[in-house]
């Protein structure tokens, strides 16, 4: 195994031990250090991964929309990786929010799901980052299918503020924001930083498997570049083959 | 112990798509890495 191989298997091994450690920690600080809260009792507890997901799918969704727009600025392979990477991880974290929203919903609202604003606009972002994914299936010509995903993305993310303001602008079933929500809002200060020691720690996790995403890219570019130099090969000495031929 | 079963049903959730979708990726990567090899092999014994 060369080195540098072996260094950076040591590197994300060193990454992927600190990440669980947090993780760990950050299980331990919601379920026993953070305070019962009165009305929800021990269900409210989802609260501190249930926002910690759609924490990290907001800054993979930002992260997209950078790289979106970086791809169709410089036409960079790299970007586009990014790009596709990062909505990858977005759509993880959307469906772990949407997953963990209605089983919180349930014993607190009496329903699984309503159409009320919030729901309906994630829903909606969690579907057009679905199309986002399909259409790159569509489109066999790299460079076509970067440039069509990073506009697709841009539009996709104009979702992304809308679900942020939803539960501001309107009266939604789902909770009023209790950070930066204005006046009325706010938090325990040991539930406060119980949140936010979840929120680095499955930040810390989102960021980790975005690189593993990322690296598949980079194989698959790797890949691809072999596979032409293979046949572009094998052309040649069919063609020297035929020319040799009498 | 009041929504025990939902507390837990949720965390769980939020593992095992974390996890499957880790395994998925570590899946792509070393059947990426595999092709990577039998191609790399196939131009040694070409050239």
């Amino acid at each position: 195994m060369p080195a540098e191989h072996s260094n950076s298997m040591a590197g994300r091994m060193a990454a992927t031990l600190f990440i669980a450690a947090l993780v760990m920690c950050a299980g331990y600080a919601a379920l026993f250090i953070a305070p019962e809260e009165a009305t929800m009792g021990l269900i409210q507890r989802i609260f501190y991964f249930h926002v910690a997901a759609w924490s990290s799918m907001f800054i993979a969704f930002y992260i997209a929309v950078f790289a979106n727009i970086a791809y169709l600025i410089t036409r960079r392979a790299k970007f586009d990786w990014l790009g596709l990477a990062s909505v990858e991880v977005g759509v993880m974290c959307c469906t772990i929010g949407l997953v963990t929203g209605p089983i919180w919903a349930h014993p607190v609202w009496g329903v699984w799901w309503t159409w009320d604003a919030r729901l309906a606009t994630t829903f909606i972002l969690w579907l057009l980052y679905i199309s986002y994914l399909l259409l790159r299936g569509l489109v066999d010509e790299p460079q076509r299918r970067a440039m069509l995903s990073a506009v697709f993305g841009i539009f996709a993310f104009l979702d992304v503020p809308l679900v942020y303001v939803s539960n501001r602008l309107w009266r939604t079933t789902h909770p009023q924001p209790v950070i930066l929500g204005g006046d009325k809002s706010g938090l325990d200060p040991t539930m406060g930083k119980v949140l936010g020691f979840c929120i680095f720690a499955i930040l810390g996790v989102m960021i980790l498997v975005l690189l593993d995403r990322y690296r598949v890219e980079k194989l698959r570019h790797d890949f691809d570049e072999l596979r032409f130099e293979v046949e572009s090969r094998a052309a040649d000495a069919q063609s020297n083959l035929a020319k040799a031929k009498p | 112990m009041k929504n025990f079963n939902s507390l837990f049903a949720a965390w769980t959730a939020v593992w095992a798509i974390f996890f499957l979708y880790e395994v998925s990726v570590a899946r792509r990567v070393s059947r990426l890495r595999e092709e990577i090899e039998r191609l790399k092999q196939q131009l040694r014994e070409g050239s």
